[in-house]
């Protein structure tokens, strides 16, 4: 019988061997890849990600998991079928335009991955129109926008104003943050969400989509 | 001597935002008087946080500090138009904050800085975003000193940001910008390096001793300069006495001068 609690143990505690060999194991048992994805992998990043925002774990620590996860999904991708692997939900992600700063992205991109959804990182300096195109483009149900500067901080709102003009507001919801960004001004701009930290960015999204 | 550019006078800290929207002149001039005391060598004053107000804000807070500072100030804007009005103000010679290699920004700052006498900083950033190595750092070093050289501002007056990146997320982004700051000190000798620092610590615990025992390190590679909060007490203290160690203080004078005032303490 495969104990998925070992499993998540492993990934918190950053052992990515140990978590390779207990993936391999419970494999050689018979267990579905989706069971080991999900109920090992998946929820035990989810208390990560928990940790993270509660300040018990840090980045280098999340990094390291994430690496250690991102191994076993390798095992078990080739096993998934392709409904199972790409349920999460479809998300967009990128730096708005004028803005370079891609470290806070990444990590928020690298935890909703690890919670299972597909995401899409677009990049830095991104314009209000590749964002809609990159949403028609990929049938987005989230896009994520970035910001760490006060003075790009209005091309947040220009982009949900191009969203919102291109037709599409109904189909997307709209996250955003930064270290400037607080959820006063996410209200102000009409997003549907705020997250401080990439933890309760990736818990979000999947309340979004639920 | 290390020069401190404070780092308090930004609209975007919410204390200071509320005094300058309340027209708190009090508030912000014992703040710069603290800061002056404490030992900044620079004051920076950023405008920038109450979008569609930057110049006005901007003009009041250097009516404001002008009369009370024994320091130079730190001219803290993208805009070209605020600064032009902001160097106007000014009394001694400012520094300017910041150029850097982004087309859009260097563009408009070219014109601006062209024939100005100020000390200028500049930030290792352009288009492609963050540099990823140290040789990086230092190409885009080399091209900004040469850039602002010809337009009249000597490689004295130039004060580089290598861009300090934070080592949570790669343990080597400590050793890629020291090495950076030695390449780029022994190309250009007299060329100042300064930035920020905490970014250093970004996404882990206890960041403050990190953030000090950084600062020990970047000192040895070259750095004279940084934009932080002077009335941080213990970074202070470590700076100064890192100067003295570098024989940056006679007699030990300005060191033995914080001990007795109690502003430096093991």
């Amino acid at each position: 019988m495969t104990d998925f609690n070992t499993m998540q143990d492993a990934l918190i505690n950053c052992d990515p061997d140990k978590l390779v060999g207990l993936v391999n194991a419970a494999l050689a048992e018979n267990v579905p890849a989706v069971d080991i994805l999900n109920k090992g992998l998946i929820a035990g990043m989810d208390i990560v990600g928990d940790k993270m925002e509660n300040g018990d774990m840090f980045i280098p620590e999340v990094l390291m998991a994430a690496k250690a996860m991102g191994e076993c999904v390798i095992i078990l991708k080739p096993l998934l079928g392709e409904d199972e692997s790409t349920r999460g939900g479809n998300v967009i992600i990128g730096t708005v335009k004028g803005d370079l700063h891609d470290i806070g992205k990444n990590l928020v991109s690298m935890m909703m991955e690890s919670a299972g959804m597909t995401v899409h990182n677009i990049g830095v300096d991104i314009g209000p129109e590749d964002f809609v195109t990159q949403i028609k483009e990929k049938n987005a149900q989230i896009v994520c926008l970035s910001a760490l500067l006060t003075t790009t901080m209005p091309m947040m709102k220009q982009t949900i104003d191009a969203i919102v003009e291109a037709g599409l507001r109904d189909q997307v919801k709209v996250m955003v943050g930064g270290a400037p960004v607080t959820q006063a001004f996410a209200d102000e701009i009409g997003a549907d969400g705020f997250a401080p930290d990439a933890g309760s960015a990736a818990r979000f999204a999947k309340i979004l989509v639920a | 001597m290390f020069e401190v550019i404070g780092e308090r006078i930004n609209t975007s800290r919410k204390k200071v935002q509320e005094a300058v929207a309340s027209k708190d002149a009090q508030y912000i001039i014992e703040d710069v008087q603290k800061q002056q005391e404490a030992g900044a060598t620079y004051i920076d004053v950023n405008a920038g946080a109450r979008i569609g107000y930057e110049t006005q804000d901007m003009q009041w807070l250097l009516n404001t500090i002008q009369p009370i500072a024994t320091v130079p100030l730190t001219l803290d804007s993208p805009d070209p138009a605020v600064l032009e009005m902001a160097f106007q103000m000014v009394e001694k010679t400012p520094m300017i904050n910041s150029i850097s290699l982004e087309k859009e920004r260097f563009d408009a700052m070219i014109p601006f800085l062209d024939g100005k006498d100020c000390k200028v900083i500049a930030l290792c950033m352009d288009d492609s975003g963050m540099p990823g190595s140290a040789d990086d750092i230092i190409a885009r070093a080399d091209t900004l000193v040469k850039e602002l050289n010809t337009i009249g501002i000597g490689t004295e007056s130039i004060y580089i940001d290598p861009l300090v990146q934070p080592i949570s997320t790669d343990s080597n982004k400590g050793v890629m910008v020291l090495d950076a700051v030695r390449g780029i000190k022994t190309k250009y000798p007299e060329v100042h390096i300064t930035g920020g620092l905490s970014n250093i610590s970004y996404g882990l615990p206890q960041r403050k001793i990190i953030n000090r025992t950084f600062v020990t390190l970047m000192m040895g590679a070259g750095m004279d300069s940084a934009i932080i909060d002077p009335l941080d007490e213990k970074i202070m203290g470590t700076i100064r006495t890192s100067d003295m160690l570098m024989s940056h203080d006679d007699f030990c004078m300005n060191y033995l001068k914080g001990v007795r005032a109690g502003t430096i303490f093991s």
